[in-house]
């Protein structure tokens, strides 16, 4: 039976801004549903409010929305487009809710709901449904109750059994918790937690803690028939979010017979739930007794279904999205083989291993403890022929200054409670001597996996005791790469370099073979080229014919580093496909577009190291390397890939030196006649001191060579600078230090520019919102700029051409320039990156020119005069960009912005005006900005001058106003009412906002230290999610959308009107 | 040369020989012995202990294409038999740590208790492409010192599979009660039959009598059962005596039901032909359609040999299921007599229990 014929018609929901818990993986299956479903010739219609996707480039749908994700924006687009179905699967737990919203709203009569039935949803989301919907299946789930006194409680508990963990409900932080053993400790924990919980509510939760927990990627389609696409094992034990463990698939300690009663649930649950597409299930299993209960179900694709899908090369998305039109899973064709249907269960012949990357070097204080809150902002996947192999390459993917299991400080107290660093810390107890069994006691791990981290202490103890003989020994040289060591941590047990080892290597010829993944191990030929690495057998030489280029990619989503990343790298291959020269790509992040096999015509699965790299150029032999596109970890390959003989591709090597090398930086300005802010380099802090004296606080300090602010601060006096010098020796200890002069109260801006070494482009111009000092990551910025006078953009033109000529430029290249306004305006230069910046794809949304393929070609050798670009200015419409932070996720962290980069993604709004836009991106970024009600003010003394205009304007709009007594001060001309700190006693702004009389809050930081007021009220409106800004710019933008939303509705348009 | 010696033992090297004259250099464990056989990939990724007592690999050297085995060790709630069938196994790396409750002992020392050779470290995938290319070949695994060529001579003396009568060396020599009469029962003509498969029949409630497959129609039918199933064992079907006979007097009196090599029978029994596969269908993801409903579902494989398609014009059998991966038939059943057959494993173990209800179904056409 072919699809559905009378769907024609299909919205496809995307999941918006990157963020925490929802990141790349699902641009890679609305990219692939929209793909796939444009191959059954179904018209599709897709919404996302994330523009660095790849599925919201213009071409990726018949028509494309970059609309705010809620339920009313998208109920528009239903009824302009008179679509016949949606699909809300694709687009992560953000699609399932605007589906259930549409559905609540009335706005789905007549429309079909494709994937999961709108009543499935329900089943699974909400939690007494839930609980009701396994009973009846009679499968168990782990109980839970919610109480609102400690009489209820022990009622509870009665029912549940001990040990039980309490959860307060709501609470600062989610703090207040615990696990409860005995009367006693329940007693204690609950009464406390009822305390703690502004609503006076606590959980109990039967406890399934140190249990072990795997997951199973279910498909079924309307013939009934299911399949178990993927099953993964975590090593971290239940009590740890499964986006925070480390993962392995398939599963390793679960015999056939636990293997296949899981399996016999999970496709009872799909059925009984009647999904048409993938299904994620979660299990806890008792280590003792394999007795096990259903965790949870997530009734659409995810970010496991990615991994699943990377994992075993079986496309989840795409064949998700097949069987959504109706078609089974025999008439899809397995695109591997390319012979066999999908209708069958991939057989993998390696394992994978999934660590998650965190962002905790980005949040101070923070301990880096893991629980059931997802903290990571991405993760990376590395496949091998032993879980030893997978696990040290995973390592070295993660991009974090370490290619292996290191010795780690620990406690007890840290192997027991788990950490970021908690499985070096194990390695460090096996070092120290401590047994296998005793650690598996400690840390719930099961001893299978400890063992494995063993075999890699003992094959380190080996290759010290035999010493450097090792490099000529090819028979335990080539064993010691079988468990995955690389040659920088050979070398550092050694005591020689990683190039000795490298050299070692080349004499005996042995190198990686590169084995395909191709979801059936072996048994049919498979056509789709997917590789991995490994050291079975040794390789042998490819003849080489057609013009190939590699790319590499990004690696892990960070702060600092995200999707946008992958976005270019993707365009690449894109684009060179187009130019008829094959792709090479390599990257590690499961969850993103670049590592779907069809995108590249080839794909490495492999770290981003030196090594790894250069192994995949051996065997491939490559005619150039693009490293523009992959954000820092490609850039800083350059040097060693130059060093080899690689030809990289487009602007030469030695320019990206020169703009991180400050001195030849300047050199470069003086010639060219640029000015920028005063600064210096130095090495110590007394060299410090010297520069800030000369320069005149405050200053900017910031290590040289580093991504997304890291480390990165504003010092005001010489107790900040001292504090500042003493952290930042640990960041990097190559590196020196810059102090820059701060230029206050200016005006940031970002250009992105194509070069092709003889001719410029400014593709655009970005206005920042916020002034400079804040991260221009973490800033909102605005195309076309709305408050730079005409010379100024004449001289960013100018001195953009001079520079990238000067540079030579080959694609493209970013700026960031500051215009100090006072007295008269001055435009300085702040920094250059030689490379793709992560505003690649919000400018080539803004001006509709795909500026990476573009960049891309270029490299090739084509001109910019190829292209007929239109004059970047040339648009009517008014663009806005708003970064999206992982407050929430992370315990404890303040939400005021500064230097360091803190936003995990973007959201883009686009109007007819720069209200309009702001006012849509806001709405993107989670931030429902109210056109009524009580607007709370609370500015730090510097801020005070610049209050009582806003408090006029926020009058005018007809707010109700509230601040505090300094505040309310400096506004006298205007009515405000005076209410108490928290510190002051009740009733307080806290209470006030627990209640929900504050629609709105302003407040800005004062001084550093975070348990202050400012601290509190800032926290409470992440929590409370009520609206808040904490800059006197951002404060002004938000009013001006509130004035612009207040004069009539919101409309939506096309990327596809706009490019009439 | 070893980076490290695992468990209590010192690891050996091991040798693996084909009969294209491949020699692969392992790491040995198991048994110091030399074994024969026919090499097989089977992709299954969990049920090692299942498959190595499966008497279905009698004759065969087992390899398995998931590189980690041993991971959960061993339990004999797991095996399919008394003891292991299969003659070597061949891993990339097998596992001296186990960890699961059930666990009774490791791979390693199950093999070494039931004197069979097992070689790790060996490039599996290589080796499964090379036997994807030329097809299953014999072989031999040598744990003990042995020179090339003499490895090489055995491995060339020993009889192709399809010569070999090995379902006499699996199945029962007396007629066995496994449980007394009950309201139905049934016979098991046991070529190499899975304690899987008698569970599954007890679990229907009836009286259940393992046979040797020389039974004679007349004695079978003086046990005054309901039906026969015809279990699954090894190699070639054409070579087990006698048997083809019993079935078709059988046929005409009560439900017949056949399993894997007990398919191959029954269908060789009314005119069917069967051929060896280049290297056959092993492993637990082997998706069948069932033509009557288009229902598709995951079995598990075990088989060298397969009916041709194209024998069953002009007989009374009929294809209701096939195999999605390459068409092969995988259930035949008689236009009118009460037989029904299937070339995958109902029973599971190792694998999914997707057509578990096979035996439900067979137990209801007793009635």
């Amino acid at each position: 039976m072919p699809k559905d014929a009378s769907i024609k018609k299909v919205l496809i929901i995307g999941s918006g801004p990157i963020q925490i818990g929802q990141a790349a993986e699902f641009d890679y299956s609305g990219s692939q549903a929209c793909k796939s479903l444009r191959e059954e010739n179904v018209e599709t219609i897709l919404v996302n409010s994330n523009p660095a996707t790849i599925q919201t480039d213009i071409d990726s749908a018949d028509k494309v929305y970059v609309e705010p994700l809620t339920a009313d924006v998208v109920a528009k687009i239903i009824e302009k487009e008179k679509v016949d179905a949606i699909l809300p699967t694709m687009g992560g737990q953000t699609g399932l809710n605007i589906a259930i919203d549409l559905e609540k709203m009335g706005a789905l009569e007549g429309i079909r709901v494709l994937g999961s039935p709108i009543e499935t949803i329900n089943n699974v989301e909400d939690r007494d449904l839930f609980g009701k919907f396994m009973d009846r299946l009679n499968e168990p789930i782990p109980k839970c109750q919610a109480v609102n006194s400690l009489e209820e409680a022990y009622e509870a508990v009665k029912e549940i059994g001990y040990p039980v963990i309490v959860r307060p409900g709501f609470t600062l932080g989610g703090t207040g918790g615990g696990i409860a053993n005995n009367k006693k400790e329940f007693e204690e924990i609950v009464t406390h937690g009822l305390e703690m919980s502004f609503i006076n509510q606590v959980l109990i939760d039967e406890s399934v803690l140190g249990w072990q927990e795997f997951e199973y990627e279910v498909m079924r389609d309307k013939n009934d028939s299911c399949i178990i696409v993927c099953n993964m094992e975590n090593i971290d034990q239940m009590g740890i979010h499964t986006g925070e463990s480390v993962v392995v698939a398939p599963t390793q300690t679960l015999s056939d017979e636990d293997n296949q009663k899981l399996r016999r649930a999970s496709i009872k649950i799909i059925r009984a739930l009647g999904i048409e597409g993938g299904c994620n299930i979660q299990f806890a299993v008792h280590p003792e007794t394999k007795e096990y209960k259903v965790i949870e179900v997530n009734p659409r694709v995810s970010r496991s279904s990615a991994l699943a899908s990377k994992a075993t090369g079986y496309s989840i998305a795409k064949v998700s999205s097949k069987v959504a039109l109706g078609m089974t899973l025999d008439e899809i064709k397995n695109d591997i083989t390319k012979e066999t249907p999908a209708s069958f269960e991939p057989a993998v012949d390696y394992v994978i291993a999934k660590v998650p990357r965190w962002p905790f070097d980005k949040f101070k204080g923070n301990t880096g403890e893991l629980g059931v809150q997802m903290q990571s902002t991405g993760e990376v996947m590395a496949i091998g022929r032993t879980i030893e192999e997978a696990l040290q390459k995973s390592i070295r993917s993660l991009d974090i200054d370490q290619e292996a299991f290191e010795y780690t400080e620990y406690t007890d107290y840290d192997l027991e409670h788990a950490t970021d660093q908690r499985f070096f810390q194990i390695y460090s107890a096996l070092k120290d001597g401590r047994e296998v069994e005793e650690l598996a006691e400690i840390t719930k791990i099961n001893s299978f996996f400890i063992n494995k981290i063993k075999d890699i202490v003992d094959v380190e103890e080996k290759i010290q005791s035999q010493g450097i003989s090792v490099l000529d020994d090819s028979d335990v040289l080539i064993k010691i790469k079988q468990y995955g060591f690389s040659d920088k941590r050979i070398g550092e047990l050694l005591d020689v370099t990683e190039d000795t080892v490298a050299q070692a290597r080349d004499k005996i010829g042995l190198r990686p073979e590169y084995k395909m993944v191709d979801t059936c191990a072996g048994e049919f030929e498979a056509k789709t080229p997917y590789y991995y690495g490994t050291y079975d057998s040794l390789p042998e030489d490819k003849p080489k014919d057609k013009k190939k280029i590699a790319i590499l990619g990004a690696g892990p989503i960070r702060i600092g580093q995200g999707i946008e990343f992958d976005y270019c790298c993707v365009h690449a291959a894109l684009a060179l496909k187009d130019e008829n020269v094959e792709t090479i790509l390599i990257n590690n992040n499961p969850e993103t577009v670049s590592t779907d096999y069809d995108i590249s015509d080839r794909l490495y699965f492999e770290p981003l190291t030196k090594e790894d790299v250069l192994n995949v150029i051996k065997e491939e032999k490559p005619d150039g390397v693009i490293v523009q596109f992959g954000g820092q970890t490609s850039i800083n390959l350059a040097e060693s890939l130059n060093d080899a003989g690689i030809e990289i591709l487009g602007t030469p090597f030695e320019s990206i030196d020169m703009v991180e090398d400050r001195e030849q930086f300047t050199e470069v300005l003086n010639e060219l006649g640029i000015p920028q802010a005063d600064y210096g380099i130095t090495n110590s802090f007394e060299d410090a001191l010297e520069a800030a004296h000369n320069i005149g606080y405050p200053v900017l300090v910031r290590p040289s060579y580093v991504l997304g602010g890291r480390a990165m601060e504003i010092v005001y006096d010489d107790n900040e600078l001292q504090d500042y010098m003493k952290e930042a020796v640990k960041v990097s200890k190559e590196h020196p230090i810059l102090v820059d002069k701060f230029l206050e109260d200016s005006i940031e801006l970002d250009v992105d520019a194509l070069c092709d070494g003889e001719d410029v482009y400014v593709c655009g111009i970005m206005e920042h919102i916020e002034e400079a000092g804040i991260h221009s990551g973490d800033s909102a910025c605005v195309i076309p700029p709305q408050s730079v006078p005409e010379n100024i953009i004449e001289q960013v033109e100018e001195y953009t051409r001079k520079l990238a000529l000067k540079l030579g430029v080959i694609g493209l290249i970013n700026i960031q320039y500051a215009i100090k306004m006072d007295p008269e305006p001055k435009l300085y230069i702040i920094e250059a990156n030689p490379r793709a910046s992560r505003t690649v794809p919000f400018v080539s949304k803004s001006i509709g020119i795909p500026i990476a393929k573009i960049a891309s070609k270029l490299m090739l050798g084509k001109k910019l005069s190829d292209f007929e670009l239109k004059n970047y200015a040339d648009i009517d419409h008014v663009s806005v960009k708003e970064s999206v932070f992982p407050f929430l996720k992370i315990p404890n962290a303040d939400s005021v912005l500064g230097p360091e980069m803190k936003s995990t993604g973007e959201s883009m709004g686009i109007d007819k005006n720069f209200g309009l836009a702001y006012y849509k991106a806001q709405l993107s970024a989670s931030m429902r900005l109210p056109t009524e009600g009580k607007i709370f003010l609370s500015v730090r003394d510097m801020d005070k001058p610049k209050i009582e205009s806003i408090a006029k304007k926020a009058k005018e709009l007809g707010f109700g106003l509230i601040a505090t007594k300094g505040t309310a001060e400096a506004a006298p001309g205007v009515d405000i009412d005076v209410i108490r700190k928290v510190s002051q006693g009740s009733p307080n702004i806290r209470d006030a906002m627990i209640n929900g009389e504050v629609a709105f809050v302003i407040n800005t930081p004062s001084g550093k230290q975070s348990a202050d007021d400012g601290y509190i009220i800032r926290r409470l409106a992440i929590e409370l999610g009520i609206p808040y800004v904490t800059t006197i710019a951002g404060a002004n933008a938000v009013l001006t959308a509130i004035e612009e939303i207040s004069k009539g509705e919101l409309n939506v348009k096309s990327l596809n009107e706009y490019a009439e | 040369m070893y980076l490290l010696n695992r468990g209590k033992k010192v690891v050996k090297t091991a040798k693996l020989a084909l009969e294209d004259g491949t020699i692969l250099i392992g790491e040995g464990f198991g048994a110091e012995t030399i074994k024969t056989g026919e090499i097989v990939f089977s992709t299954a990724m969990t049920g090692y202990v299942e498959s190595l007592t499966d008497p279905s690999f009698k004759g065969q050297i087992l390899m398995s294409t998931y590189p980690l085995e041993g991971n959960y060790g061993v339990s004999p709630e797991w095996y399919q038999s008394e003891n292991i069938k299969a003659e070597a196994y061949v891993v990339r790396q097998v596992c001296y740590n186990p960890c699961h409750p059930k666990s009774e002992q490791t791979l390693p020392e199950f093999l070494e208790k039931e004197g069979v050779p097992g070689i790790s470290n060996i490039d599996t995938r290589a080796l499964t492409l090379k036997i994807r290319e030329v097809g299953s070949m014999r072989a031999a695994v040598a744990n003990v010192d042995i020179t090339d060529e003499e490895l090489l001579k055995i491995v060339k003396e020993q009889p192709h599979i399809e010569d070999m009568n090995l379902v006499d060396e699996v199945c029962v020599k007396q007629p066995k009660i496994i449980r007394e009469r009950q309201e139905y029962n049934v016979a098991v003509l046991d070529c190499g039959v899975k304690k899987n498969i008698i569970d599954q029949l007890l679990r229907q409630d009836v009286g259940v009598i393992v046979v040797p497959p020389s039974t004679s129609a007349q004695e079978i039918i003086d046990l005054n059962v309901n039906g026969v199933l015809v279990s699954s064992g090894p190699g070639n079907p054409e070579n087990v005596d006698k048997i083809q006979d019993t079935i078709k007097i059988l046929a005409e009196k009560m439900p017949i039901a056949g399993i894997c090599l007990g398919l191959q029978i029954i269908s060789l029994a009314y005119g069917a032909k069967i051929y060896k596969m280049k290297f056959g269908h092993r492993g637990s993801n082997q998706p069948v359609k069932n033509l009557k409903t288009d229902h598709v579902f995951m079995t598990a494989q075990n088989h060298s040999f397969a009916i041709d398609p194209d024998s069953i014009e002009g007989t009374d059998l009929k294809i209701t299921q096939i195999n999605l991966n390459d068409n092969t038939p995988e259930a035949i059943e008689h236009k009118t007599l009460p037989i029904s057959c299937i070339q995958y494993h109902p029973e599971a173990g190792p694998g999914p229990h997707d057509s578990i209800k096979f035996f439900e179904d067979f137990v209801e056409r007793l009635k």
